[in-house]
């Protein structure tokens, strides 16, 4: 994505023009791409990946989703920092683990969130590379999308994508599920059929535009049922 | 070690240290870092420090992290907001945007930025979401435990006394936190026994102000605006019990004067801590003060002092990128705090533009009449 730090002082894009010399220090984050999206319904949550992981122009892998199963109700996405990513979910896991062995009950959708963002906090000066959404039903069965920036504010959404196309599909789903900026429209709830139809469409179009997007897309269902996991074919050029 | 000496390498901070917070005075409430405070929710991890430096004398300033430069962030945190608070004869108003934006993208439309620590305090954030958020749990975590030590509830004055402590030891680090506590300060929140009697004179209270609100709805002028209880406040109310007030306490606060009555204070994470009637805060604040300073005064009714703010904050909205969506407005009194209904600026632009043109319309009649 061309950005502001794309170009230097004098007009001229960075990477292509000499604008002095450069030191180049270690840099412990890399970008690793991928696309993270949730949607919450009346009685479902989707949380979707696609599941290229990328960094700088090579491709690493073609198979690595980034929805990670926490509970029977509560799914996951990280992108950004894949190591940073594997790191987080261990310590999440870790934690849901001790709960449950001092609470005798497994966490709830917002107790994760609240703790997720106590975690990210305490590393303020020097974060975790992750944009993580939770998707997951609440304690009233209610579906519940909670974003995450990478030092741990959040709030409760009903839908957030994330990750490197995240802003190319946000517009998309405000317009498509908040129905902004329509007029004369009727404002039906989301169906699970509709969500997980809109949900292929919109990665398609992200798999178009964004390089670190595409290769197969996996989304994960979550409904009182339990979870259950879809996977998409997408451009894998 | 020989070359460590002769580079001047500092040593590097143990990589678990916990955060140090504040110097031994403040035992009590903040524990040295070597003690491990298991009640405190954050340990901060500090990555070690990668330059050298030429002087190793430790300084007071020691306890600071200044000299700790953080690695390269690949990643921007939001910023940019609009949000005001201030006093007037019949309690204090605090109204913020609703926009988070992160260097060009709007990363959510409807943050909230207006947080209750309790019933009668109520802080504005700005600057950065994460710290605002992070350290409002915090300040709201210390404010309880005061409350239930002391069986009193601390000042907005102490109250930004004591985030002003919190954030002292992140000066010079990228910790970016404005913070406006708007509250009303009363002596008579003693916590009763009687809590029995304490819900009954409650539901007096919660009746008096659906009549002040239903009085105010239909005074306005603009269409839709309501003054709704926040459905929050009477679990906040229940959970403190120290919103009583019987006859004489009443009487007492509506003289203002002394220690008690509402109050406005402001903390930066700089260390800045401002008291005064009129506070804006963030990138829309000339914006917002160029409003509040025409049309504030200490004798406003509750219903003026609400379109003034709401006023500021859409101008605010319309002159500053960083600034929009909705407006959020919460007025707090002796009795507890009101939230105002989300209102979308989107559409008031509209309402404007058709007074505009009515405006037109009215002074093209005119013309006419004057001509033929």
């Amino acid at each position: 994505m061309i950005s502001s730090q794309a170009y230097g002082d004098n007009g001229k894009m960075k990477d292509y023009h000499y604008s002095g010399p450069v030191e180049h220090k270690f840099s412990p984050y890399a970008f690793n791409g991928g696309t993270v999206l949730a949607v919450a319904g009346e009685d479902f949550a989707l949380v979707a990946s696609d599941t290229r992981l990328s960094e700088g122009y090579s491709i690493h892998s073609r198979d690595s989703p980034k929805c990670y199963k926490l509970t029977d109700t509560t799914v996951i996405g990280c992108s950004g920092f894949h190591g940073d990513c594997l790191t987080l979910t261990k310590i999440i896991e870790a934690r849901l683990k001790m709960y449950k062995h001092s609470n005798n009950k497994g966490m709830t959708s917002g107790a994760i969130a609240a703790m997720l963002s106590t975690i990210l906090y305490g590393r303020r000066f020097f974060p975790y590379y992750v944009y993580n959404i939770i998707g997951g039903l609440d304690e009233e069965g209610r579906g519940a999308v909670y974003s995450f920036d990478p030092v741990g504010s959040y709030q409760r959404d009903s839908y957030k994508a994330g990750g490197s196309a995240s802003a190319m599909l946000q517009p998309l789903l405000d317009n498509q599920i908040g129905f902004k900026n329509m007029e004369n429209v009727e404002q039906l709830p989301l169906s699970q059929d509709k969500a997980v139809q809109l949900v292929k469409d919109v990665f398609i179009s992200a798999a178009e535009r964004d390089v670190y997007t595409g290769d197969a897309l996996k989304i994960c269902i979550i409904t009182k049922e339990g979870i259950r996991e879809e996977v998409v074919p997408l451009r894998k050029d | 070690m020989a070359l460590q000496d002769v580079c001047d390498f500092l040593e590097t901070l143990d990589d678990s240290s916990p955060c140090t917070y504040l110097p031994n005075e403040m035992g009590y409430m903040w524990k040295t870092p070597f003690e491990f405070d298991r009640d405190s929710p954050f340990h901060f991890l500090f990555p070690p420090q990668q330059n050298s430096r030429k002087s190793k004398a430790p300084t007071l300033l020691s306890s600071t992290f200044s000299r700790l430069s953080p690695h390269q962030q690949p990643f921007q945190l939001s910023h940019g907001t609009t949000t005001l608070g201030f006093i007037f004869q019949d309690g204090v108003i605090a109204a913020a945007d609703t926009r988070a934006s992160c260097k060009g993208l709007i990363c959510c439309p409807i943050s909230q930025k207006i947080m209750p620590i309790h019933s009668h305090l109520v802080v504005n954030t700005s600057g950065s979401g994460a710290d605002c958020m992070l350290w409002e749990r915090i300040l709201t975590r210390e404010m309880r435990l005061y409350q239930l030590r002391h069986r009193r509830r601390l000042s907005v004055n102490g109250a930004a006394k004591l985030l002003s402590m919190m954030l002292h030891p992140f000066k010079g680090t990228n910790v970016c936190v404005g913070a406006t506590l708007c509250g009303w300060d009363g002596e008579e929140a003693q916590i009763r026994p009687e809590t029995l009697q304490s819900s009954v004179e409650m539901a007096d209270v919660k009746e008096a102000m659906k009549q002040d609100t239903t009085a105010i709805s239909d005074e306005s002028a603009l269409g839709s605006e309501k003054m709704a209880s926040k459905n929050e406040q009477e679990d906040i109310l229940k959970d403190t019990h120290a919103t009583v007030l019987d006859q004489n306490t009443k009487n007492a606060l509506s003289t203002f004067g002394g220690r008690s009555g509402p109050r406005v204070c402001y903390v930066c994470s700089d260390g800045l801590q401002l008291r005064g009637e009129l506070i804006s805060v963030g990138s829309g604040s000339p914006y917002a003060y160029a409003v509040l300073d025409d049309g504030w005064k200490w004798g406003m009714t509750v219903d003026e002092a609400v379109r003034l703010a709401r006023e500021a904050v859409f101008r605010a909205t319309h002159w500053d990128a960083y600034s929009g969506n909705n407006v959020d407005l919460f007025h707090i009194t002796a009795h507890g705090c009101r939230r105002r209904d989300r209102e979308d600026l989107k559409e008031e632009y509209y309402r404007e533009r058709e007074r505009e043109k009515e405006k037109i319309r009215e002074r093209a009649k005119e013309r006419q009449k004057t001509v033929g």
